[in-house]
């Protein structure tokens, strides 16, 4: 008699005295009046609430009904007050923490260790460094990432600040705007992410090189330069941070954006906790990326805007690759 | 000050369907949504027992806690109404809410659900009570007119009852004391049939 749940996925988390308290509170309103009544009665009344069919409906037990509604015969969704908890109670405060602390600490980096310099002067010689295809993706990509960062964000924390900036009505309008901006470049950014898996996977195949960049810090402190090729072992470690956890923010992404396939509020609640939880991961991640690729490091940014790199700046973040060109130059 | 409540005695539910087609009616209520049903639980078995359920206007409302938009807000009856102009159609009320309560329109591609309805415990929305809009939006503002919501008050049997909580707890109290009702609303004892102790209230019970 349990409610077939095929298409659901159960949440890791079980039993819920709190539910159950205010259920009985609410449902049944309070007869704890009635414990002290010496009545015959007294007996009939206590039995009351805690009775096998209680106990049944209160766990989940579906019956039936005339309501087309999905899910409608089942009187109680058990894991919502689970889910508010996970998402109100942990999901909000953690990405809270760790975006504002990402932040911080790329602030105080930064005023303690300042840009990553070229050591010697430019030569003004350039090398081509990202083909026209490869800066329309990343910033295709990039600009979708963001959109849907900000977007996302504003559905998450939004009403704790920017209903009361905006006002009631212009907060409608706006979270309105980012809802359809997210539900509809959600599945394109999922195109754009792919294809961008698919295009760089070959630059970011980890080696022994890598190494030792990773053991040497990847030079960020101090004048050291660890050799890299193409790509360095930090950027690497993004380009597997982003697919992986990327895939996973999609994913869940396109199961809550896709409503008409009759998903139960279980598997939504699922998808919402790991999409939540994944791109707020994902977004803390990305503030790394930006800073390293702008303010963090000199010349790095001209590469993705132009193609183009200096020969100094070749040289000295990935050797390697420098001397490469040059070889297949001669 | 009045908390609202409903509450549905299950030994007298006969799963008539009556609460449900005078919320429909009284609301004007959207195509394809339905802001209460009732669910029978071992339909066609021995223990068949029915409940008429809605949005029970809860407390401490998960659908209020969840909402990105905080489109809700809660009478000082206790009663919990949305403005539907904020609402974005993303579902969470109903993923949150116990009662699967809140319905949508719609349940298309992209997340295309509509704007969410609900029970308003017939009370209406944010619009000037009993104005077009808010009769369109929400459908009818019985409180304001100083009467109970609909379905309770349609109800043959009165097995729904609506109102403040304690005059509804009062009610119910008193039929399952003097009703000589072994389970209160929500059960029918296998264990301990009482065929006696059916529908009818013994009024030639004294009351001690
Ligand atoms: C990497 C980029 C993305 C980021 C940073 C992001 C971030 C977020 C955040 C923070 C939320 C709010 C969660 C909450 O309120 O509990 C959210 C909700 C959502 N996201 Fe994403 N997301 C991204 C990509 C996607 C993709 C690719 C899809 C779909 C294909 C998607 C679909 C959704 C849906 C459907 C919701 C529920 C909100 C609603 O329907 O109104 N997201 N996202
Ligand atoms: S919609 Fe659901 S969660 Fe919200 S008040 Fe009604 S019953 Fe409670
Ligand atoms: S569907 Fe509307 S009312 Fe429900 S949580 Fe989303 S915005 Fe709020």
């Amino acid at each position: 008699m349990i409610p077939n749940k095929w298409l659901t996925v159960k949440l890791p988390f079980h039993i819920m005295p709190f539910l159950s308290l205010m259920l009985v509170l609410l449902i049944t309103l309070s007869f704890s009046g009635l414990a002290q009544a010496a009545s015959p009665s007294e007996a009939k009344v206590a039995g009351f609430a805690s009775t096998a069919y209680w106990d049944a409906i209160s766990k989940g037990e579906s019956g039936r009904t005339q309501s087309q509604a999905n899910e409608a015969g089942q009187l109680i969704n058990v894991q919502g007050e689970e889910w508010r908890h996970w998402r109100n109670q942990w999901i909000t405060p953690a990405g809270a923490y760790a975006l504002g602390g990402t932040l911080a600490v790329l602030l105080i980096f930064y005023l303690l260790v300042g840009q990553n310099k070229l050591d010697s002067a430019r030569t003004g010689n350039t090398i081509e460094r990202w083909k026209r295809f490869d800066r329309a993706m990343h910033w295709t990509v990039a600009t979708l990432f963001i959109i849907l960062a900000i977007s996302g964000l504003s559905l998450l924390y939004g009403k704790f600040f920017l209903r009361d900036a905006l006002g009631a009505s212009l907060w409608g309008n706006y979270a309105t705007l980012c809802k359809l901006a997210h539900n509809y470049l959600g599945p394109l950014f999922v195109l754009g992410l792919l294809l961008m898996i698919v295009k760089w996977m070959k630059h970011n195949v980890f080696n022994r090189t890598d190494l030792t960049w990773f053991l040497q810090g990847g030079g960020m402190v101090g004048k050291a330069h660890p050799s890299a090729g193409y790509m360095n072992g930090g950027e690497k470690a993004w380009f597997w941070v982003l697919t992986l956890v990327g895939i996973v923010v999609c994913a869940s992404g396109l199961v809550m954006d896709f409503p008409n396939f009759g998903q139960y509020r279980e598997t939504m609640q699922l998808a919402n906790l790991i999409h939540g939880g994944a791109s707020l991961l994902l977004i803390a991640a990305s503030f790394g990326h930006i800073y390293i690729g702008t303010a963090g490091t000199e010349g790095a940014l001209e590469g993705m805007k132009t193609g183009y790199v200096d020969e100094t700046w070749a040289k000295q973040h990935h050797d390697q690759w420098y001397d490469e060109v040059k070889k297949s130059d001669r | 000050m009045a908390r609202m409540k409903f509450l549905c005695d299950s030994k007298r539910c006969i799963e008539c369907n009556g609460c449900v087609t005078a919320c429909k009616n009284e609301n004007e209520v959207e195509w394809g949504i339905q802001r209460r049903r009732v669910v029978t639980i071992n339909d066609g078995d021995p223990g068949e027992t029915s409940i008429s359920v809605a949005c029970m206007h809860c407390s401490d409302a998960p659908c209020m806690a969840v909402c990105p938009t905080d489109v809700f807000y809660q009478t000082e009856d206790g009663i919990v109404l949305h403005n539907k102009d904020g609402c974005i159609g993303c579902g969470y009320c109903l993923f949150a809410c116990p009662f699967g309560a809140p319905q949508f329109p719609s349940d298309a591609a992209f997340g295309e659900r509509g704007k969410m309805d609900k029970c308003t415990f017939c009370a209406g929305g944010p619009e000037e009570d009993n104005s077009p809009e808010e009769k369109a939006k929400y459908g009818s503002n019985r409180i304001a007119e100083g009467k109970l919501p609909l379905c309770a008050e349609m109800c043959s049997t009165k097995a729904l009852l609506a109102g403040d909580a304690s005059e509804v707890s009062d009610i119910f109290r008193e039929r399952v004391i003097y009703r000589g009702h072994n389970d209160g609303a929500w059960a029918q004892n296998q264990a301990e049939p009482q065929p006696e102790a059916d529908l009818a209230y013994d009024v030639t019970q004294p009351k001690v």
